[in-house]
């Protein structure tokens, strides 16, 4: 089982979606919601094979990064969610190694809170658990089955291992403790939705 | 009702490639036929909503995706459902099992007589009820008017 873990300290968003942008291929897919969704589309042009999930379903960009993984298994689909996110679809952990999808990288982007409804903390944060320790969400994905897990506490570590780490062998689960964004709010969909659907099909046939 | 390999032949030649269910009493005795018809890929999730967003992740990757649950889990999937089928437009066809239609012996009273046909109506899901074992090509028939409009659809299968 690879896990990596650094020290205490957190990474910014924004730094972590540049790293995954700078080393991203070209044939890669990539999904965004929520706070990931809005920073990565701040980082320039979009790529094809970029899919902006807004509007979303709680908590589902796992289960569409599943569906396309098993759709399209020559593609690596890298999938970027919220903790908050994830806690709302943690069954889907247990879909994605029931269904062997080597292609599949879920990277869950933990701070801790809904930050875009105001940074409430979400369930599994330590603030106002009683024993104070927030859950783990690595240990959740290797208690799934995920046997490639790996765990980022600073941009450093994150930016020297990511490419190695994302072309292990999946299902793959990397967890990046964040700072929350200060007034981070929902993104704003980028555009009309039937239409950036037709145009990411017709990319993934290209 | 059916039997799986009913179904199973009748799934491949409409050309579905993946089944995502979560089963019940009914539809859960297809499973093993639909795995072994080696045409289409069986994907189990743990929860109906799941399974939606995966068929939409499917469909967006080029594959003809089914949706088979209860309706129970119809109940469940109220969000799913809507970011897929409305949202984005995605035109998934489902399954679905209609609890305690034919048969009250277990729940009488069953709620899900009460809300099954309006929750389908509410998210503007085209359905046929099927309700005996004479009406398979209903099914087929449902499933490619569907999508040949390029549009959800279901077909609810009295339990």
């Amino acid at each position: 089982m690879a896990t990596t873990s650094a020290t205490t300290s957190r990474i910014q968003l924004r730094s972590a979606l540049e790293t995954l942008r700078r080393i991203r291929r070209d044939d890669e897919v990539i999904i965004t919601t929520m706070g990931s969704a809005r920073e990565w589309m701040t980082l320039g042009e979009l790529h094809d094979l970029d899919f902006i999930l807004v509007p979303s379903a709680m908590g589902h960009g796992t289960s569409i990064g599943l569906g396309l993984s098993l759709a399209q298994p020559d593609k690596r689909v890298i999938v970027c969610s919220g903790d908050g996110s994830l806690l709302m679809n943690l069954g889907s952990l247990a879909s994605i190694v029931a269904a062997n999808v080597p292609n599949l990288a879920v990277i869950v982007f933990d701070n801790g809170v809904y930050e875009v409804t105001g940074q409430q903390p979400t369930a599994a944060a330590g603030v106002g658990r009683p024993d104070g320790r927030s859950a783990d969400y690595s240990g959740i994905a290797r208690a799934c089955g995920f046997e490639s897990v790996h765990a980022f506490n600073d941009d450093t570590t994150w930016a020297d291992a990511a490419r190695t780490v994302l072309d292990a062998k999946g299902p793959t689960f990397i967890s990046l403790n964040v700072e929350p964004v200060v007034g981070g709010t929902s993104p704003h969909s980028p555009g009309p939705t039937a239409a950036r659907a037709k145009r990411f099909m017709e990319a993934l046939r290209r | 009702m059916f039997s799986g390999d009913q179904i199973a032949s009748l799934l491949s030649e409409v050309g579905v490639t993946h089944v995502i269910t979560v089963p019940d009493s009914t539809i859960g005795r297809w499973e093993k036929a639909i795995e072994q018809s080696g045409r289409i890929r069986l994907v189990r999730v743990c929860r109906e909503g799941e399974a939606w967003q995966a068929a939409a992740g499917l469909y967006l990757g080029g594959a003809t995706p089914l949706v088979m649950i209860q309706c129970t889990g119809l109940f469940e999937s109220g969000d799913a459902i809507r970011n897929a089928l409305h949202d984005w437009k995605v035109p998934v066809f489902s399954i679905i099992g209609y609890r305690s239609y034919l048969d009250q012996a277990k729940l009488p009273g069953d709620t899900c007589l009460m809300f099954t046909e309006p929750i389908l109506d509410a998210w503007k899901i085209d359905y046929r009820l099927i309700t005996s074992p004479s009406e398979l090509h209903v099914i087929r028939d449902h499933f490619l008017s569907c999508r040949d409009a390029g549009k959800a659809g279901a077909a609810l299968i009295g339990e």
